[in-house]
């Protein structure tokens, strides 16, 4: 590893070179969680002014609440959920793809465009297609009234988010995984199946184990996705309800924070969330990774 | 790369800067910054507002910006005067006056008034409009602005169809029709959804029953919930009674139409919203629709009282020269003018808010000429009685967060999970926990 080391001659002006980004993630990450650290042991009024430390209060006002910990269940589901699905799509896009079926320069070329598209976007999109009134779902409720409403139903309500959040990381799924399965040699795949493995076969015992680390990087991206970048799409969807059952952690922030104006409260809450992304992250890295080979 | 990017950026934003401060110097116009909150074609009303002020005379002019809805407006304006970037006048909504009150960061609108020499007469407003902005004294601390009030639309026509020609006064009345309208074939008699407004706060102050002790929290920060008992627990229970029975269906944008719309297009006969939506409603009726507004019903045995106002008033902040503060002055003064209290109405649903430009609306005319006749109900019902402790408003801290922990409440109960009673014991307990917290991060200051 030390022999790959580039090392600069001129410390000074490798210095000088990262200083503006060092700058940048100084001023847009360290400083406002270093804020949020300390506003998690303060009470902050809305307009500033005198702010009295209430030690682990806040923490403890958090942990109490029972419905904090719904919204940790809702969340964990969420992410995980939604996680499985925009894998397994895209995987089956992209082997679809990768086999160049019929159509499949169109594809490779559209598939993509969803994640172009902002939460708030897929989730109007998502609601008006899913109304029960009037979307283009409604007809399940032509034929089985009362069947599908996320407006009432909790579950129905998750199932939609889930597929709005998994629909916009289809996408970026799809390309990793495209540029893996490309990344094996043709010879490899055509052996296999001069062999006479199928296509599920040779996907399950050839082409997914040579493709490990970017299925490793992808599960890492989007349960962190779920967990953080879910807010535009709960909030235009299902604003949290119906009765807290898509309350996600990351939009009970938001709500406590923005609209509630409990800056404490919500700096609390997001240092619970930072911990919980990192120590996934971590176990991920721990116990997963060691499955992974890196060629 | 992103550094060089970044000083080219910050080297032509300054050039940008200076050129409008040039143009600003050659124009001799006192500027001041206004931010308001509303979005879409109310939006464009209160940018049309700034507009007539800045055509209306030279010497001043208002340079306002939309914030993209109430509550963005608010925060906007809190993480700005953090940063003592902050607009001299903002539109907050009806729900953020307790944080306004206790910031320490507003200029009190009476003090304004006298020491800007401006011509408001402060005893013309509707006392149910001034008493929501003023403090327990009485002393108003922003202007009223865009204000509204609730009623009930219903659909004439549908209710012609069982036989009746006016709208129900009374919740046992309203109750017939409903069950009438549905044996008629109507499958949507009366729209509801879980917006606390219409159906609990309002409900709440036309039959005179508390929201909260501490006279709804005008009397201190102290103040608890107890909405879990009275009233409102029988009516919530009739609710779910008739939701279960068909009478009443929920209409959210989540189920494809809201309230307006499922009234508008004719699907349900009944709903109830704020005034301000007259103006939709009637813009987008479908073809012969026949539609009238009447005052909420009360139960039967209870005394009606005055309604409780809607929308959002302005607020002057403080820290800004004497020549901002002298320029929006003019501006408020501008709107507080009788023309322009009477043209709020003729452009959007709102109410006209002051004595001298309703009574003036009433005389020539405008409340029978059609679109706009009914609307008059609203300033009925805001007017009913004199307020007292239960309905001149409520000023509860955190107030969005006890709406929000309510709607949740009110949804876990329609869906049965919980029973109506539990559910407000539930959002009685969590509010005062809420309003606690508050009591706790305020420590120190005193409600005005």
């Amino acid at each position: 590893m030390s022999g790959k080391r580039v090392t600069f001659k001129n410390l000074w002006l490798a210095i000088l070179l990262i200083l503006p980004q060092l700058f940048l993630v100084f001023t847009f990450f360290y400083w406002p969680a270093g804020e949020a650290l300390y506003w998690a042991f303060t009470l902050e009024p809305p307009f500033g002014g005198e702010q009295q430390w209430v030690g682990w209060q806040n923490f403890e006002t958090v942990f109490a609440d029972p419905l904090y910990w719904n919204s940790v269940k809702r969340s964990l589901l969420f992410a995980f959920s939604s996680t499985a699905l925009a894998m397994g799509i895209g995987l089956l896009l992209a082997s679809f793809v990768d086999r160049q079926l019929a159509g499949y320069k169109v594809y490779r070329f559209i598939y993509f465009w969803p994640y172009a598209v902002a939460a708030p976007a897929v989730g109007l999109a998502f609601r008006f297609i899913f109304a029960p009134d009037a979307g283009f779902v409604s007809a399940i409720n032509v034929w089985f009234p009362g069947l599908w409403n996320p407006a009432l139903d909790g579950f129905d309500a998750m199932v939609l988010i889930v597929l709005a959040n998994a629909w916009s990381m289809v996408a970026y799924n799809f390309i990793f995984f495209l540029a893996g399965l490309q990344s094996i040699p043709r010879s490899l795949v055509e052996a296999g199946a001069m062999d006479g493995a199928g296509a599920v076969r040779r996907m399950r015992d050839l082409q997914l184990p040579l493709i490990a680390p970017t299925f490793f990087f992808l599960i890492v991206i989007n349960i962190t996705d779920s967990f953080v970048n879910s807010f535009g799409i709960v909030d235009i969807t299902t604003g949290g309800g119906p009765a807290r059952a898509t309350d996600l952690m990351v939009f009970k922030i938001y709500s406590d924070g923005f609209k509630g104006k409990d800056y404490s409260l919500a700096a609390a809450q997001s240092l619970v969330l930072m911990l919980m992304v990192c120590a996934l992250t971590f176990i991920q890295f721990r116990f997963v990774e060691r499955r992974v080979h890196y060629s | 790369m992103l550094g060089k990017r970044m000083i080219g950026a910050a080297a032509a934003a300054a050039i940008a800067i200076g050129f409008s401060a040039f143009e600003a110097s050659a124009q001799q116009r006192q500027r001041f910054d206004y931010w308001y909150g509303l979005t879409g074609q109310l939006g464009e009303v209160m940018a049309d507002h700034c507009k007539r002020f800045n055509e209306s005379q030279t010497q001043y002019e208002a340079v306002c910006t939309g914030q993209g809805g109430y509550d963005r407006a608010e925060q906007n304006t809190i993480a700005a005067y953090r940063a003592r970037q902050h607009p001299t006048l903002v539109q907050i909504y009806d729900a953020g006056t307790v944080n306004f009150m206790l910031s320490g960061a507003t200029y009190n609108a009476v003090q304004f008034a006298r020491d800007f020499n401006m011509k408001i007469d402060w005893n013309d407003y509707f006392p149910g409009v001034a008493l929501y902005y003023a403090t327990s004294r009485g002393e108003m601390w922003s202007f009223p602005y865009n204000s509204s009030s609730a009623v009930m639309y219903w659909n004439r026509g549908a209710y012609q169809r069982i036989g009746r020609n006016e709208a129900a006064g009374t919740w046992e009345q309203l109750e017939n029709d409903l069950r009438s309208l549905k044996a008629s074939g109507h499958a949507c008699p009366m729209a509801i959804d879980f917006d606390t407004w219409q159906w609990v706060e309002q409900f709440l102050a036309i039959h005179n029953q508390s929201i909260a002790t501490r006279a709804n929290g005008y009397q201190g920060l102290d103040a608890e919930l107890v909405f879990n008992r009275g009233l409102l627990p029988r009516h919530l229970t009739n609710m779910k009674r008739w939701l279960d029975e068909g009478l009443v269906r929920i209409q959210t944008a989540q189920t494809g139409k809201t309230l307006v719309q499922a009234f508008a297009d004719g699907s349900c006969a009944v709903t109830m919203s704020s005034i301000a939506n007259h103006g939709v409603v009637g813009s987008t009726a479908a073809d012969r629709l026949q539609w009238s507004v009447a005052m909420l019903p009360v139960y039967e045995g209870f005394q009606r009282h005055n309604s409780l106002v809607g929308g959002a008033s302005l607020w002057v902040m403080q820290g800004k020269s004497r020549g901002e503060y002298q320029a929006a002055a003019a501006f408020l003064d501008y709107v507080a003018s009788r023309a322009e209290v009477e043209w709020m109405p003729t452009v959007t649903g709102y109410i006209p808010i002051t004595n001298a430009a309703f009574r003036h609306m009433q005389e020539t005319g405008f409340y029978s000429r059609p679109g706009f006749a009914g609307r008059e109900t609203a300033i009925t019902s805001l007017t009913f009685t004199p307020p007292n402790e239960n309905t001149r408003g409520i000023r509860l801290g955190n107030f969005t967060s006890i709406r929000s922990e309510l709607t949740s409440e009110m949804q876990a109960a329609y869906t049965g999970q919980k029973s109506v009673q539990q559910a407000l014991d539930d959002a009685v307990a969590r509010g005062n926990q809420i309003l606690r917290r508050f009591e706790q991060t305020m420590r120190g200051r005193q409600l005005p």
